[in-house]
Order: structure tokens, then sequence, then C-alpha cells
């Protein structure tokens, strides 16, 4: 192993172990709001494939991407949430097995 | 850090001269030792965490408010870049081509010390206070940035150093003048983003008891004391940087007698200092006297010395500015009443917003219809 | 000899591996904000090593320091207390982790296989960081239309936003 140099499957690697950790947090958390931290770390980690990418064939475009990424997944966390807090309003609970009622 | 202990000092003092009092003038020569009594008061004072408060949360957040302060001072360039020793410049700690972009970086992230500081307390009153001002500090915060856009336009470019150095010449070239909406509005913006009077409600002492620092004492308090502080100390930072020159001077390069202001200033206040101690001060406060007066004189003569010119000026005219954005700092706490917190907030939002938005996009105008 | 930027890089990789792993086992959604906030910041410093100083910033402006604290808002007003245990099937609680192990650990292998995962971040001669003009170029010549996409995107949820929060009153 050269020990001055680092490729970029290491980056990968480390984006599709954050993604896999992601997605054990989204299937197996009950609470709303962790589910939805799970999706970001989601998107976090597909970031940073597309950043290692960008840098891998020395392109801008990966760069540009990321870039949207983050504008709409902030959009969407502000109207996730504003429909967690709806919920909540509705059925004073955050556990999703409780929340399984299509009409109250 | 000492530095921020003697800026309570300097606080106290004007409060106090505003209004017709003298403030701390007991415990050593014109209360000079106070922020040292107050040190030592803060360390023996008992440490209460309240019960049932997150107790990893509640000792993370004054660290955290604490550590973001002191980091993004190391972003800002005291003096010239091209003074280096073994390489490095001397004045600046980390200097990176985006300054300008990490630090608000990191004065995104200090939202989080105040709103979990609330948080972890377990109580009513701070979690209110943390909230309220937290949502203060980011309502504020979009104001902030694109007041300083700006100056951005003016420069392209995000480094300090080279907005710094678009503001070379003289005092006629500061990029105040062609942008004194926007500095305007950025200074409002940054009294907010710090939570000082008069957008202080979070943490005034006649509202919410204390506001979200209610629960901590002795040396956490003293963290978010600080804390607030190096805040200060850091939006004055900016504000020289981007509207007013930075480290450079007023005056044209070419009038050299200015190389001689540091050491006449420093020896103005030696003669001043040397007349108090032997006229006024009487026995401890004396012999204190006589050793800041010994110290004055002695970097005053130092100053003369025209080798150490270079390194001297660009510290002591970004020192004077800063300074006099503490005093303004501490005059308007001094003068102004509070905002109420619905005020506060359509303040910002209904009338800052629209008017950094309003800059930007005149700036734009006036830069395309200039260069074609 | 081992470089900085090898030291760095799994030093942060650690770091946001075991934020990660703290975001699964906290019992407080609280908690897990803190840790989910420490992998992004851990992965603001990895865009670093990678060149990308803007989007770096951008992500700690906008991701840690706007988004988390909109959770971190909805979190403390709606005083999400401790997780409860589930009681959904065993199978899957076993099995599940197992399955997702095996997927990482074939994505890793893959990718590392891969002739474009054997270029070099952060060698002699990798090239240098993006510059913020190229980018935003970039951004406002050739992907004109989605940003002007994403900003109505924007505008629509922020509508979405304000008539949900009104209409829990």
């Amino acid at each position: 192993m050269n020990f001055s140099v680092i490729p970029i499957s290491y980056y990968l690697v480390l984006s599709a172990v954050l993604f896999g950790l992601g997605m054990v947090a989204f299937v197996f958390k009950r609470n709303i709001i962790t589910i939805f931290m799970a999706i970001e770390l989601m998107l976090n980690a597909v970031n940073l494939a597309f950043v290692a990418f960008a840098r891998a064939h020395n392109q801008l475009d990966g760069l540009v991407f990321v870039f949207f990424v983050i504008v709409v997944a902030a959009a969407e966390a502000a109207v996730g949430l504003a429909i967690v807090i709806s919920v909540y309003v509705n059925r004073q609970t955050l556990n999703i097995e409780r929340i399984n009622l299509l009409k109250f | 850090m000492t530095a921020l202990a003697y800026l309570t000092w300097f606080e106290r003092k004007v409060v106090a001269h505003i209004q017709s009092r003298w403030g701390p003038y007991y415990v050593g020569a014109h209360g000079l030792l106070q922020p040292l009594a107050d040190g030592v008061k803060f360390l023996f004072k008992e440490d209460v965490t309240p019960p049932m408060a997150d107790k990893f949360v509640y000792i993370l957040a004054p660290f955290m408010a604490l550590a973001l302060a002191l980091t993004a001072i190391a972003l800002i360039p005291f003096g010239p870049p091209t003074l280096v020793w073994a390489g490095q410049p001397i004045f600046v700690i980390a200097n990176v081509s985006i300054s300008l972009v990490f630090l608000f970086a990191i004065t995104s992230i200090g939202v989080y010390g105040v709103a979990l500081a609330g948080w972890s307390s377990n109580s009513k009153y701070p979690l209110l206070g943390g909230v309220r001002s937290s949502a203060q500090m980011i309502s504020y915060e979009v104001s902030m940035t694109l007041s300083v856009v700006g100056v951005l336009l003016l420069t392209s470019s995000f480094g300090f150093n080279d907005i710094i150095a678009k503001q070379g010449g003289s005092i006629r070239h500061w990029n105040v003048w062609p942008q004194i909406v926007g500095f305007l509005c950025y200074l409002t913006a940054a009294v907010a983003e710090t939570n000082r009077v008069p957008f202080d409600l979070p943490e005034a002492e006649t509202e919410l008891v204390a506001g979200f620092h209610t629960e901590y004492s002795s040396f956490k308090f003293a963290m978010f004391f600080m804390a607030e502080y190096a805040n200060m100390i850091t939006v004055s930072c900016l504000a020289t940087i981007l509207f007013f020159g930075g480290w450079q001077s007023p005056f044209p390069d070419t009038w050299t007698w200015q190389n001689y202001l540091p050491s006449a200033g420093l020896l103005l206040l030696g003669a001043y200092c040397a007349y108090d101690t032997i006229v006024y001060m009487k026995g401890i406060a004396r012999i204190q006297l006589t050793v800041v007066t010994l110290g004055a004189f002695g970097s005053g003569v130092l100053c003369l010395i025209p080798a150490i010119h270079p390194y001297i000026i660009g510290v002591f005219w970004f020192v004077a500015k800063l300074l006099v954005f503490m005093f303004f700092y501490v005059i308007v706490r001094g003068t102004l009443p509070r905002f109420r917190y619905d005020q506060l907030m359509s303040f910002g939002w209904k009338f800052l917003l629209p008017v950094s938005l309003a800059n930007l996009v005149i700036t734009a105008l006036v830069i395309i219809l200039r260069h074609g | 000899m081992i470089s900085l930027p090898f030291i760095l890089f799994f030093l942060l990789a650690a770091l946001a591996v075991g934020a990660a792993i703290v975001l699964i086992v906290a019992r407080e959604p609280i908690h897990s904000a803190l840790s989910l906030i420490l992998v992004m910041i851990s992965l603001a410093v990895l865009y670093l090593l990678l060149g990308a100083e803007f989007i770096s910033a951008v992500q700690i402006i906008v991701y840690a320091g706007a988004v988390m604290v909109l959770f971190v808002f909805v979190i403390m007003l709606l005083n999400a207390g401790v997780e409860e245990r589930t009681d959904f099937s065993k199978l899957a609680k076993w099995v599940g982790p197992v399955l997702a192990f095996f997927m990482i650990v074939e994505l890793g292998v893959w990718f590392s296989r891969s002739a474009i995962g054997r270029t070099v971040a952060n060698g002699p001669d990798s090239g240098t960081a993006a510059s913020t003009i190229d980018l935003s170029k970039m951004i406002f010549q050739q992907y004109l239309l989605p940003f002007e996409a994403t900003s109505i995107l924007i505008l629509i949820a922020i509508i979405g936003a304000l008539v949900l929060a009104k209409k829990g009153e």
C-alpha cells in the first residue's frame, strides 16, 4: 500500500459505507425525524461520490451537480419538516408505526 | 483571550461614562485589574448542573460556542501577508483564497452553541431564550451575507488579501464609499447576529431571567461571555477588512511621517499614565500604573526604529479601526433601548433583507453599465 | 512514508462512519442530529481534500448551518422523546443489517477494482483545486436552466412550508 497517495476508490468506498449506514438507519428507526436525517445522510454520501468523480475526471460538472443536490435537499427538508409538524399536530406522535392510517 | 477579558473592562467603563458614572475604578488603577478579579470570581463559583439536563449537550454547548468564535479569528489578516517568517506570513494564521465564505460558514455553525445551550438546560426560560436567539441569528445571517456581496462584486475574489489589496491607496479607495448602504446593512445585521443591544432580547437581564444561559454557572457562563465578545471582535474585523481597508492606513503611502504615528500614540499614552501616577494615585495603584507607564514608554521608543515600521504599521491601523468599532458597539449598548422580539424579526425580514437585495441589484447594475 | 492527506483522510473517514453509527444507535433524536452535523462537517473537510473548496463552504453554510438548524429546531419544538422499542419481525432485525453489509462490501469491491477507482486523488500530480470562478461560469452558462428551475423549486418549497404551517393553526 502506497502511503503517500489516496486513490479515488477510497472515497467511493467511504461513500458506499455511509450510504449503507443511512439505509440501515432509514429502515430500522421509528422516529420520523430520525428517518429524515437518514435520508440526508444518504444524500451526503451521494454528494461525496459526485465530488470524488469530479476530481477523478478533472471536470467541474460533478461539483455543479453537488451544488444542485444540496439546494434541492434543503428545499425538500423544509417541506418535509413542515409535513412532519402537521402530522404531529394531528396525531400527537412521531412514531411511524402509529401513523399508519391514511384517513384519520 | 486577554483581549476578551479587557473588553469587559472597556465596555463597563464606557457604558458607565455614558451613564454619568465612573464604572470600575476601585480594583487596580482605573479599574484595570477588574477583569482579573472577575476571572478569579468565575473560577471559584460553584459549578451547578441542572438535574435531568442532557449532560453531554450541556457541556458541549459553551465549548462549541467559544471554539467556533476563536477559530474565526484565525482567518483574519492583521497585517500585510507579504511579511513572512520562515516562509509563512506572520499576521495571518490561515491564508486561504476563500476566507470570506469560510468565515460565514463558521458563523453559521455558531447558531448551534446558543440553540443547544437553551435545549440542554431542561427548563422553560433557557429553551425559549435559546430558540428565539437562534431564530434571530439565522434570520440576520441572510441579510449579513447579502450585504457583503456588493463588496464581492467590486472585488471579484473571496480572499481577504485580495479585498484589502483592492482598497489600496488611501481613504478615497475604501469600499465604504461606494457601498455605504451595504455597510450600514452589514453593521445592523452584525449587531443583531452577535445578540447585542438593541437586539439582545434573548439574553436580556430584565426579560427572560437571563435567557439561554440562565442555568450556566462559573466557567461555562464565562465561556459564553467570551464567545460573545469574540464574535463581536470577529464581525468588527470583518467590517474593517471589507469596508475600511483592513490593515492599510487612510493616508497615502507617500506621506512617510505616518510611520511615526504608533510611537507618538504610545508615548502620549505613557505621558498620560506618568501624569496620573505622579499626581493622583496612591499605594498599590501607583505601582501598577508605573508599570503601565514604563511599558508604554518602552514600546513607544521601540516603534521609533525604522526597521520595525513595516511590522507595526499594519497592526496599528487594524487595531485602531477595530477599537473604533468596539467603541461604536459599546456606545450603542449604552444608548439604545431594546427591540421587542416581533419587531426584531419583522425588521430583519421585511426591511433589512429587501434593502440588502436592492443594494446588491443596484451595485450589479452600476458595474455592468460602467464596464459596458 | 505516510503523508498528511492520508492520515487526514482516515481520521475523517473514521469520524464520519463513527458519527453515522451513533446516528443509528442513539436513543434521543437530538444526539442523532448532532452526529449528523458531525458527518456533514467531516464530509466538508473531505471535499477540501478533494479540491472542491467552494462546495465545502456551501456544504457547511447550507447543509450544516441551515438545514440541520431546521432539524434541531423541529426536534426542540416537538420535544421528540426517546425512541421506543419496536416489535417488528425478528427476521428483519437480523437479516437486514447482514444484507446491507453485503451490499456495502460488494459496492466497495466493485469501486476499488474499477479503472476510475485507481485514479489518484491526492498524489503529487492530481490537478489543482477547483476554482470558484470556473464553477460559477459553468453554473451560469451551461447549467443556467437547472439553476432557474431550482430557484422556482425553492420558491415552491417556501410557499408549501408556509401553507402547511398555516393550516396547522
